[in-house]
């Protein structure tokens, strides 16, 4: 093609924290057409987790992606307690909620700030980092660690918040409550945002159901989709809150669904408060002897969208089958839609717009021969293989 | 103390490398950057190119696709290069070391000056390493 040049982001961009590489196909400003690849990232973590115990599973899912290292555990939760019918005790509940928001509340702030970084603000990068610092404080003071919290466990949680904790949460809260009041002032009547991110990256309610988009992504196109309120978990049925939409599909528009979910979830945070004063101190988990033979799925709602957990145990202490699907994989493909059309200097605030984790979404493309190299399936070859399979289990049904 | 060393030992400008990381990491180096830690009154600064870095921050694990872009990355810098291998994954491979993808921590593959551990490094151990890589300059 005459006119088309590629640029390339990535593998190693300053502009995106984790490796991948994007293909920008340009036509002088503007980008025409747009590839993706991954597979920098890929760990195997699903084959990982046969060789592991139920109770490790858990500190290998938080590892799937740092920033929603508490959803991926908490689907898995869900999807273990789901095989083996067993039903935390509301404390417990009112502690996953907790950590939930606070994850987030996190992810959120984190969020704004990187936009901030990538439109060439960085006084809101800097200002949303600051604010973001108290919540991971409480994590550190709840949990002991600033990032991974290893809170979870099948049955329950592993530690309690106590009644200075509590106290000490209230406070952060109302603190925050005010910073995000500064936060979404800034950006919300900043021209320059404005200017930046009005009508970039528009995608219509059509466009994020043809492409099954989630999270925010969704919400911020007039989709009203939530796991927390379609399949409620933990305690989420328990307090009161609204799901955050708006109908424009912009980027203004998510960061707008994002700030005002932080009001949402300070508010959860709090009703959770409450419930636990109300609890029994101490009444963390239900014992778990054994898990029995089964399948079972879990759905939880991270910053980004939904995460989805499917796992098949044989009776024995480890699954025998781990599937994992978090929000990235489908909310990356909406790029195609976003970014086409759009001038170079947009795409970036366009692919920064639905948080893109890459480090959630690596998924194989191709078998090889450890010894020889050489290519055993190609992607097109494993998709085949994938259909048959289903085919024969539909035959067999 | 040769010239190229006295140059190095007041700033360091240091290119971050995510190898197949969780980006726990990535995210608490961008966190020394911002307002409570702020690493640049040290002088440290994230640079977009490994050509213009003094040193290579590598995080996560390396896989087999990341193998050969580290070499390359590694011999792209301009030397003497300092090599911190960042995080639990960095330094062993961490969980994932039994991986079908895994190629080998980061010091089997290029040699590293500083080893800084956690499953992510808190913002002060990672400020604690960088002083401590600039007093052996």
């Amino acid at each position: 093609m005459a006119n088309k040049r590629i640029i390339p982001v990535g593998p190693y961009h300053p502009l995106q924290e984790e490796p991948e590489l994007f293909k920008l196909y340009c036509e002088g400003e503007t980008v025409k057409d747009i590839k993706w690849e991954t597979g920098y990232n890929h760990r195997g973590i699903e084959k990982l987790s046969e060789s592991k115990t139920f109770e490790q599973v858990f500190f290998l899912v938080e590892r799937i992606c740092g920033i929603c290292s508490t959803s991926h555990p908490f689907a898995y939760a869900n999807c273990m307690e789901e095989i083996a019918q067993v039903e935390p005790p509301n404390r417990a509940k009112y502690i996953r909620s907790i950590v939930g928001e606070l994850e987030r509340l996190h992810s959120h702030f984190l969020w704004v700030g990187l936009a901030g970084h990538f439109l060439g603000y960085n006084t809101v990068w800097m200002w949303a980092w600051k604010y973001r610092e108290p919540v991971l404080d409480l994590f550190e003071i709840i949990s002991g660690n600033r990032n991974s919290y290893a809170m979870f466990k099948i049955g329950g949680v592993r530690r309690d918040i106590s009644t200075d904790q509590i106290k000490l949460a209230r406070k952060i809260m109302n603190e925050l409550k005010k910073k995000n009041d500064l936060l979404t002032g800034a950006v919300m009547d900043d021209p320059v945002i404005h200017a930046r991110t009005k009508g970039v990256g528009i995608l219509t309610k059509q466009d994020v159901m043809d492409y099954a988009a989630v999270g925010p992504t969704a919400r911020a196109s007039g989709w009203e989709i939530d796991v927390r309120r379609d399949d409620p978990y933990a305690a989420y049925d328990m307090v009161d809150w609204k799901v955050i939409t708006a109908p424009q599909g912009d980027v203004f528009a998510k960061a707008q669904v994002r700030l005002l979910e932080n009001y949402e979830s300070i508010k959860i945070i709090e009703q959770c408060l409450d419930g636990l004063e109300k609890e029994p101190e101490g009444d963390i988990e239900v014992q778990v002897k054994e898990i029995p033979e089964g399948m079972g799925t879990g759905r939880a709602e991270a910053p980004r969208g939904e995460v989805f957990h499917f796992v098949k145990t044989d009776g024995s202490n480890s699954p025998v089958r781990h599937k994992i699907r978090a929000p990235s994989y489908v909310n990356i493909a909406t790029f195609k839609k976003s970014c086409v059309g759009q001038t170079i200097s947009d795409a970036t605030i366009s692919l920064a717009a639905v948080d893109p984790c890459y480090c959630c979404t690596e998924r194989m493309a191709f078998a090889y021969d450890w010894h020889t190299g050489k290519k055993i399936y190609d992607g097109n070859q494993l998709v085949e293989l994938s259909k048959q399979k289903t085919q024969q289990i539909r035959n067999n049904a | 103390m040769g010239l190229k060393s006295f140059c190095l030992k007041k700033s360091l400008w240091v290119f971050h490398l995510a190898g197949a990381s969780c980006n726990n990491c990535d995210i608490e180096i961008l966190d020394v950057l911002t307002p409570r830690y702020d690493v640049e009154r040290f002088g440290i600064k994230l640079v977009g190119s490994p050509r213009h870095a003094d040193v290579i921050l590598v995080s996560g694990s390396i896989n087999q696709r990341d193998k050969p872009r580290l070499l390359e990355v590694y011999n792209q810098a301009s030397k003497p290069v300092y090599v911190v291998a960042f995080g639990a994954c960095g330094i062993t491979g961490g969980i994932f070391a039994e991986g079908n993808t895994f190629a080998g921590p980061v010091d089997q593959i290029i040699p590293v000056d500083a080893y800084i551990p956690g499953c992510p490094p808190k913002p002060e151990a990672m400020i604690s390493g960088l002083s401590k890589l600039m007093q052996t300059i």
